[in-house]
């Protein structure tokens, strides 16, 4: 980090005069071109592409490709799993759903965060000391490679493909708004740089893109709701009476709100978000990038302080945000603020900005070119981590162990785990564009409700259970791909929203399909693994006292290979 | 294979074992009660949640809301601490003692 301590000064220092250059007006849905966001924006590709070259001339074997060679420290490694984690989504989602709703923006966050100290207590260590390059390393480790491997596979790649297009399609909206810049030539543009920071530099340069992005959001974060605090003499209370004096809900945005109606649906959502993070496979290769269980645990304590602490953060941004945006005609509507006679329905480009016009309040225009900036490279930095499990997924669990049997060469697996990427960049800008005008919201729900109810299902159990079967994990936890997806499609927010069948006529009531799938996916694991009396079963319950010492202990775990 | 029964045999190991995941499951059924605890509130008691703070318009769910999250954060630091101070020490042991 030190290293490029001094070069993102300089590139900082030399901001304000490309600060300095007009802006156009520009009318309709775009943003007027904001020069100070754009030069910012500039700096940090440039800062980026610098490390993408440092990180591709130090990449050479398939270790420095998908896990960095083990070199990364643990607190490095927790501030990359927090940048991976503090998407655009939920910076941006999370603060304007408490500009909105108020309380109900933190039960979020809560849950958001709760799956942490799980991942800790249960998966991390023996994650690093079980597995490789992906966490099909960890759940084929005793039982049948090709089945294991394909079933991960799957859900891997239907989980990213939909976070995927879920950020594609908010990265090409925000970019849109914040920039000035066509739909397109924004989706192009992170589709772009996200090929070439993952080929050149695989996971060296994306968890290097991730770190700095991290650090670049916590403080801006930081200094916004220092700011905003500022302006009320540091009293909460001074800004919730603020907050419940000018929002139209009044009183009730200090307790949950109708967000949750359903109690049931809330404990199937709570289930997603707790164990989604558990199961998402971007998230569980940063445990093979450090050097071993010790780093892989601290790696998790850091992230989940970082994580908690943003979340405050955020909830502390949404509140300024009503007080500070909602009663300032500059970042209003005026023709919604006629109809509806309230600021926050009336915020321009949508609840998703409260955070940007909040930075503008605070910080003027050049602290709003930083903050659009960051939520830029936010979506950059994620994607990248995204394509790369993928292509991971491909190269090393589809084409190296299933078909090559895992006799594939090393320099074609890099090959093809390149050529993934690209393959997956054309499809994630084609996509991207496709769904312009689609809601995609539930995207995000339903890739962790996949990762709940087909990943972490099978990776616990085959941690844990000596009786888990190659049978019982495959039908398990294809009964729970299938159930999480068939369940996301029969959900209001699929059938109704998107589907567009009448109000109510939704056949689930959960928004969520995790308390459903999640237990099928477990029932159908157990269910057929004490039925199944193959010789295949046999061996794979022999198979588990070796690997259970090695969980434990990390005799025999891959060792790191930093140069 | 032999030396695979020899650590399972080893007392280091055996109580490596025992008390990390008997901490790793007790500290996830904390983490879990607390949670669902707060999401019960939430669906089943919304207004408890919004009964307000002395004379101010602070509710009682702002504190309860933060605490679950740094009660997140807590309890992985005493998982974390443990495993630093005492599950350490014994892997280091198991590892010298059963090289092969």
């Amino acid at each position: 980090m030190k290293k490029f301590s001094w070069l993102s000064a300089i590139l900082l220092a030399s901001m304000p005069t490309i600060a300095l250059a007009a802006g156009s007006i520009d009318g309709g849905s775009k943003q007027a071109t904001n020069w100070s966001a754009i030069g910012m924006f500039v700096g940090f590709v440039g800062l980026t592409l610098v490390i993408t070259y440092w990180a591709a001339k130090r990449t050479a074997s398939a270790a420095d490709f998908y896990s960095a060679g083990g070199g990364i420290t643990g607190f490095q490694n927790g501030l990359a799993i927090a940048g991976d984690y503090m998407s655009a989504a939920s910076f941006l989602g999370i603060s304007g759903l408490v500009y909105t709703s108020g309380y109900d923006g933190l039960i979020y966050s809560v849950g958001w965060l709760v799956g942490w100290p799980i991942v800790t207590f249960l998966i991390a260590e023996q994650l690093r000391n079980l597995g490789k390059f992906t966490f099909a390393d960890v759940t084929s480790f005793r039982l049948g490679q090709t089945e294991i491997r394909i079933l991960a596979a799957c859900g891997s790649l239907v989980t990213v493909a939909f976070y995927l297009i879920a950020q594609m399609v908010g990265a090409g909206k925000l970019i849109q708004l914040l920039f000035g810049l066509d739909y397109w030539i924004a989706v192009v543009l992170v589709g772009g740089l996200m090929m070439i920071y993952v080929t050149f530099g695989g996971m060296k340069a994306t968890t290097w893109v991730q770190i700095i992005k991290a650090v670049l959001l916590l403080s801006g974060a930081t200094f916004m709701a220092a700011a905003v605090l500022y302006k009320f003499g540091f009293s909460p209370e001074a800004l919730f009476a603020k907050a419940t004096e000018v929002h139209p809900k009044k009183l009730a945005i200090m307790e949950p709100g109708s967000l949750i109606s359903n109690p049931l649906s809330a404990i199937s959502l709570g289930l997603a978000l707790m164990f989604g993070t558990a199961g998402l496979p971007h998230i569980l290769m940063r445990f093979f990038t450090v050097k071993d269980a010790q780093a892989a645990r601290k790696s998790v304590f850091y992230a989940t302080g970082f994580i908690g602490y943003f979340y405050i953060l955020t909830f502390i941004i949404g509140f300024g945000a009503i007080t500070l945006v909602s009663t300032d005609a500059m970042f209003l509507d005026g023709s919604i603020l006629e109809k509806t006679k309230s600021g926050i329905a009336a915020i321009k480009g949508g609840s998703n900005m409260a955070a940007i016009h909040l930075a503008n309040a605070v910080g003027g225009n050049l602290f709003l070119g930083f903050i659009s900036a960051v939520a830029f490279a936010t979506i950059l930095a994620v994607v990248s981590g995204l394509a790369l499990a993928g292509a991971s997924s491909i190269s090393h669990d589809l084409y190296a162990m299933v078909i090559k049997g895992g006799n594939a060469n090393e320099q074609d697996e890099i090959r093809v785990s390149k050529i993934a990427t690209l393959v997956l960049g054309v499809l994630a800008i084609f996509l991207g564009i496709v769904f312009e005008n689609q809601n995609v919201a539930f995207m995000v729900g339903l890739a962790f409700a996949i990762a709940a109810s087909c990943n972490f299902p099978v990776l616990v159990m085959s941690i844990f259970w000596r009786g888990l079967t190659t049978r019982g994990a495959v039908i398990g936890g294809f009964l729970g791909l299938a159930s999480a997806v068939l369940g996301v499609v029969l959900s209001p927010a699929v059938w109704e929203a998107t589907l567009g069948f009448a109000k109510g006529s939704a056949p689930i009531k959960l928004d969520n399909p995790a308390l459903f799938s999640m237990a099928l996916a477990f029932a159908g694991i157990w269910l057929v693994s004490i039925l199944d009396r193959s010789k295949r079963a046999a061996a794979d319950r022999d198979g588990f006292d070796a690997q259970y010492v090695r969980s434990q202990t990390g005799i025999g775990a891959a060792s790191a290979t930093a140069h | 294979m032999s030396n695979l029964a020899k650590i399972e045999r080893d007392p280091n190991y055996q109580e490596l074992v025992r008390r990390r995941s008997s901490l790793g499951w007790m500290l996830s059924g904390v983490m879990l009660v607390i949670y669902f605890g707060f999401i019960l509130l939430v669906a089943y008691a919304p207004k408890f949640l919004g009964i307000p703070l002395g004379s101010g318009v602070t509710t009682i769910g702002i504190p309860i809301g933060l605490s679950v999250i740094v009660l997140a954060f807590v309890l992985t630091g005493i998982y974390v601490r443990q495993a630093n101070s005492s599950y350490d020490v014994l892997i280091r042991k198991v590892v010298e003692e059963n090289r092969p």
